[in-house]
């Protein structure tokens, strides 16, 4: 039902008029309907008493469902990926219902899962497309509004080059969406493209891929079962996923596994831990070498496993040897006796799994602390088994998927990077002619004529195809810094920020800066977002409101790498569009709408998301995106039922042995019938059936030493030992090129595993037992890496300046994505006279990421009305403050928010605050309520703890620091 | 005859609020009102525990004893439920009741305060199951439909249960066999061959057991 109320004038922001929706609920829709008598609304009942009420105009009823239906969906606030049942009728969603056959939650859900159905009511979304002019929001028609972006965009396009468009994407698209939109930068002819991912795991992608292969997930929440031993460093699952919690618990209680929660802060998640470990923030190095060294000094590691499937642990030993439980207790402040009796119980108690979140990966040194989670688990040889691995929790809903779909400045979809073999082997995919794609994008005429990447040759001209691109941690340094001073033509001048919260980025003052010297600002998004009201412009910004998946269908990626298959619950609501079809809307005006659907059918301005399925499917052979067919996945959703809680097995039925969602990879093609990979390199079972080794990605042999596996291999391989990753020329060495069919052979000739697009040479190499990809070592130590071995640095605004000469950060470089990175010039300054605490952050369970959807859910905002500090009563008492008051916080380079003080006995030690991330509207103590469009402001407004955090970068992603940094405290 | 119960197994509760936002949405419950709500003791220290709390339906009910119109009934399944139509929102049931279940619409000022709303455990009021009149003073009725409150069917962890106070005994019953007895238990670490660590969880939050 389309409840748009079309009547409505252009809404301004000074009106002061309530905006009429038409939205409608369940009552609203009873009331409508006959169904309820008419009277006075008894208490308990009816509207909430601080909303306005939607104005019960009958809306007219088109594209009504005739009857009553039960759709099957999948939550969209975090990655566990809980199934829902949502109850429709005559198009309106009238009740959700616990999916107690799902495999991933069994009916479970958390607040904000529990809340979902509010998607249905939208009070608070933005309703149609708006536009900023003389600083009052105007209602613009979509046509407009796409035309009015089009000529600017083709303006700035001409004259300063593609790149100074960014496409900043979203973990909140689906597979499709997020395929498409990855598709789309690529045909505008920029990598200025990112999303969440490089903020939230982008360490974790790239130090566990780096070590063995993949960089996700490597069990999943359910196998959590399986486990002896549960250590969680820097995630509080009880508040980011607490479904996650019930596999735990079943852990901890069926096993009596023990729970270790290694944390500076005693989270919800400590409440319930064996151990508890408060550590100094930033020092999960530290700690992490300080639990190897109990294990290493009492020969608690297991040598077999290394000697088959490590290479490097010698090195980590000589680097361990240094974290003494002297050096240990001096620079992270656990005593040893806590971090032995952690070692103990991880080497006692096997196999144990190994969790960690945001609090290991927003860092200067996030790859160095994931690395050393890898390396722990190796040492104990906890990888490839059940019960085992590193368990990481990624965190939006489709987080996983849209990484997997290369959303990413860095990459293409699939992980093939952007060298030009990438792009040669995508326009093969694409069907698009290789030349005019690259003709696309933008190159150096002349050597040296942008600013050089850092260790590229300048002699050679920069193709912009081939260099990374602007991180989204970094866009506001794209538009500020000298545009000299940038690896490419010109500044960033126009930014689309197309499901993405600002308020989750770090440097508050000058994104509003940012965004004030940007030339077009547009926001694709179901909500405003803080993006609409932080700057204060008066002109140049667009508001398109998109839907929200539950208006749209389409696969999503859980957090284990299953992929699961949503229902459109209802139509879309109000004027909004779903993402893919927004896409195609600006692809045609920008002028390669025929290249971006080349083989995907469109209805209307729709393209069909079956297609764009398929399309993947043909690509992403490296980690195997290529055997989850639309129709296979909708066979798995409609039989959730059929799935084993414990092993995602399914027992019998239609899928009768797939594992739920066919986690990637889900090797060949769908024809082949993979069953997909429950947990990563699990060498007990064959590759057919969801074994795996370790990946051959590293070469196979450096300074003369063996990289490949040594008599470990998975079930019914044939080649009974190591091997590098399969291509043409191999398969006929081994005498297997003749299992390739004709048709095979024909697209295989010369062509890998990740390249052949007939997916026989993967299919053939399983047949033999062996993993596409080779059969290689784990890598301790990633010699490609600024740190190779993982090692302890302080963070840039460290309280500790007694360590910052043992410790340092890096040097400053020169271009790093495109942009001067500053380290060692901000660390050599000491700020811990004026700003003696440490700040640190992390999340609640009511909100989620930016927090403008779940913040203007009321089911959700009237839990958490106010954004606070966690202090220390020491703290407190220091400086004036008691529980309850507002105080100012502020943080080194001069940024300053007002909050609530939470005054806590042991939640946070003395000397650190904590701080949740998920507000937005206040802005330095200024509350921005008035500029948001009439009626979408969220209900709950808050400063945003990021305006305070400061700068820092991970040195090989760009992730943002948002762990550790400085602050000082006052009464406000 | 069954008589429904509510059990929050501390130990499995993590603070989530699922069963609350579960309760505003199935019933859609007005800001202000909380049939149902998460207590926290020791919040960030060790021994923090939370526990949902909602009308525990009592089998002696002291809402019901002290109401001056009588506006309380109790079902043939063990429910409390009350009739809107009688209560005069005098708040004497919200001085009797030891959970704080008794909740008063919160716009109005204290005296004129609306009819009493509490939790109904899903299961609506006098009126006939289900009938638009129920729906809209009461919210849902599940029971009726054969189904749980929405609060426990949604619980993240299953900390919350809730229908046949039979059945939920052996559900606890058969979670406490698996977590084993107090850890203080002598020789717990030998008949069970597991030494160390876990010999059962201790409701400080801390391990119980030696090095």
């Amino acid at each position: 039902m389309k409840l748009v109320k079309k009547q409505q004038g252009s809404s301004q922001r000074d009106s002061g008029t309530p905006l009429v929706a038409g939205t409608m609920d369940r009552r609203t829709f009873l009331k409508r309907s006959g169904i309820t008598a008419g009277g006075v609304a008894a208490a308990g009942s009816l509207s909430l008493s601080m909303m306005k009420r939607a104005a019960a105009t009958e809306a007219p009823a088109t594209d009504v469902q005739s009857k009553a239906a039960k759709m099957r969906t999948v939550c969209t606030h975090c990655s566990v990926g809980c199934g829902i049942y949502a109850e429709v009728e005559n198009g309106v969603w009238t009740g959700q219902e616990p999916a107690f056959d799902h495999p991933f939650n069994r009916g479970a859900h958390c607040a904000k899962g529990a809340a979902v159905r509010e998607h249905g009511h939208g009070e608070r979304r933005l309703k149609y497309p708006t536009k900023l002019v003389d600083g009052k929001w105007t209602r613009v028609s979509w046509q407009q509004a796409i035309d009015e972006i089009g000529d600017q965009m083709l303006q700035i396009r001409e004259q300063s080059g593609p790149d100074s468009v960014y496409w900043l994407g979203s973990a909140k698209h689906n597979n499709e969406q997020a395929y498409l939109f990855r598709k789309f930068a690529a045909l505008w002819g920029t990598n200025n493209v990112d999303h969440q991912a490089r903020i939230c795991h982008s360490t974790t992608v790239a130090g566990v891929a780096n070590t063995w292969g993949y960089g996700a997930m490597t069990n999943s929440y359910n196998d959590i079962h399986n486990s002896q031993a549960i250590l969680i460093i820097g995630g509080n699952p009880a508040e980011a996923h607490p479904v996650s919690m019930q596999h735990v618990f079943r852990a901890t209680e069926r096993n009596r596994a023990p729970l270790i929660v290694i944390d500076p802060r005693f989270t919800r998640t400590a409440a319930h831990a064996d151990l508890y470990m408060r550590i100094r923030p930033g020092t999960d190095v530290p700690v992490v070498w300080g639990m190897l060294w109990h294990i290493f000094e009492n020969g608690w590691e297991d040598k077999e496993f290394i000697r088959q499937r490590v290479y490097g642990m010698d090195e980590i030993r000589t680097e361990v040897a240094k974290w003494t439980p002297d050096e240990v207790e001096h620079v992270a402040g656990v005593p040893e006796e806590t971090v032995k009796r952690a070692a103990k119980i991880m080497a006692e108690h096997r196999p144990g799994t190994f969790i960690w979140c945001m609090g290991g990966t927003q860092h200067t040194i996030g790859n160095n602390n994931t690395r050393a989670y890898c390396v722990f688990q190796l040492a104990l040889g906890n990888l490839g088994v059940t019960g085992g691995g590193t368990n990481i929790f990624r965190g939006h809903d489709n987080v996983q998927g849209a990484t997997d779909l290369g959303v990413l400045s860095h990459t293409l979809p699939g992980y093939y990077g952007l060298a030009e073999g990438a792009w040669q082997h995508w326009s093969k995919v694409w069907d698009i002619d290789y030349d005019w794609l690259s003709g696309r994008f933008d190159r150096e005429e002349r050597a040296g004529e942008f600013f050089g990447e850092e260790g590229s040759d300048e002699t050679d001209k920069i193709n912009a195809m081939n260099s990374k691109g602007i991180p989204v941690s970094r866009w506001i340094d794209g538009v500020l810094e000298e545009k000299t001073n940038i690896a490419q033509r010109d500044n960033l001048r126009a930014m689309v920020f197309w499901g993405h919260a600002p308020n989750s980025q770090t440097r508050g003052p000058e994104m509003k800066k940012a965004m004030e010297k940007l030339d077009l600002l547009v926001v694709i998004d179901p909500y405003p977002t803080v993006s609409a009201v932080m700057h204060d412009r008066s002109d140049g910004v667009y508001l398109l409101p998109a839907s929200t998946q539950f208006e749209t269908y389409g696969s999503v990626t859980a957090s284990n790498r299953s992929i699961q298959w949503r229902d459109k619950v209802i139509e879309p609501l109000f004027e909004s569009l779903p993402d893919h079809t927004i896409m195609y809307k600006l692809a045609q005006k920008l002028g390669f709408a025929d290249q971006l659907c080349k083989h995907i059918a469109v209805n209307g301005e729709e393209p069909l998301i079956e297609d764009i399925t398929r399309e993947f499917n043909k690509g992403m052979w490296t980690i195997g995106y290529t055997g989850q067919s639309p129709e296979r996945l909708k066979q798995h959703q409609q039989n959730w039922h059929t799935f084993d809680y414990t092993s995602l097995e399914a027992k019998g039925g239609p899928a009768n042995g797939d594992y739920y969602g066919m986690p990637w990879p889900c090797w060949g093609t769908a024809e082949i019938g993979h069953p997909g990979t429950p947990n990563l390199y699990d060498t007990s079972k064959p590759v057919s059936r969801g074994g795996l080794n370790f990946r051959a990605r590293f070469g196979v042999e450096r300074d003369g030493v063996n990289l490949l596996a040594e008599g470990s291999y998975p079930e019914g391989n044939e080649i009974k030992d190591g091997h590098p990753e399969f291509t043409a020329d191999m398969l006929e060495k081994l005498g297997w090129w003749g299992d390739l069919t004709d048709e095979e052979k024909q697209a295989a000739a010369g062509k890998n595993w990740k390249t052949d697009l007939s997916g026989g040479i993967q299919r053939v190499a399983i047949k033999h037992g062996c993993a596409p990809f080779g059969n290689a070592k784990a890598r301790a130590i990633v010699w490609t890496f600024p740190d190779p071995v993982p090692v302890h640095r302080e963070p840039l605004y460290t309280s500790r300046r007694d360590l910052v000469e043992k410790y340092p950060s890096y040097e400053d470089r020169r271009s790093f994505y495109r942009l001067p990175t500053r380290y060692g010039s901000i660390q050599a300054k000491d700020y811990t006279a004026d700003y003696p605490l440490i700040m640190t952050s992390g999340r609640l369970v009511e909100y989620e990421g930016g927090g403008d959807e779940t913040r203007s859910n009321p089911w959700l905002a009237e839990l958490q009305q106010d954004m606070f500090a966690e202090i220390n009563i020491v703290d407190a008492n220091n400086n004036g403050i008691s529980d309850g008051q507002q105080i100012w916080v502020e943080s080194p380079e001069g940024a300053r928010i007002k909050v609530m003080a939470k005054v806590t006995q042991d939640g946070v030690a003395a000397g650190v605050v904590w701080l949740p991330f998920h507000f937005g509207g206040h802005f330095q103590g200024r509350d921005l309520r008035d500029k948001y469009p009439t009626g979408s402001d969220p209900y709950v407004l808050g400063e945003a703890c990021n305006t305070a955090f400061t700068y820092g970068y991970d040195s090989v992603t760009a992730m943002q620091e948002t762990k550790c940094s400085l602050c000082r405290i006052s009464r406000a | 005859m069954a008589r429904m119960k509510f059990l929050c197994d501390v130990e499995r509760c993590i603070e989530c609020n699922a069963c609350v936002t579960a309760c505003k949405n199935e019933n859609e419950v007005p800001w202000g009102v909380n049939r149902r709500r998460v207590v926290t003791i020791n919040d960030g220290s060790p021994g923090e525990r939370s526990m949902s709390v909602a009308c525990m339906h009592c089998s002696d009910a002291p809402c019901a004893a002290v109401c001056p119109v009588d506006c309380f009934y109790t079902t043939d399944d063990g429910v409390v439920l009350h009739d809107k139509d009688i209560c005069i929102g005098c708040g004497y049931c919200f001085y009797a009741c030891p959970f704080g279940a008794p909740q008063f619409p919160s716009e109005s000022a204290f005296g004129s305060r609306g009819k009493m709303d509490k939790c109904t455990f899903c299961a609506g009021g006098p009126e006939a199951d289900n009938s638009p009149e129920e729906h809209r003073k009461y919210g849902s009725n599940r029971l009726a439909e054969g189904k749980l409150p929405a609060c426990a069917e949604m619980c993240a962890t299953r900390s919350l249960l809730a229908g046949d106070g039979d059945t939920v005994s052996d559900i606890f019953r058969e979670r406490v066999t698996w977590r084993g007895s107090s850890g203080l238990a002598w020789g717990w670490g030998v008949a069970y061959s597991k030494p160390g660590l876990r010999r059962g969880r201790g409701v400080e939050g801390k391990a119980v057991g030696e090095d």
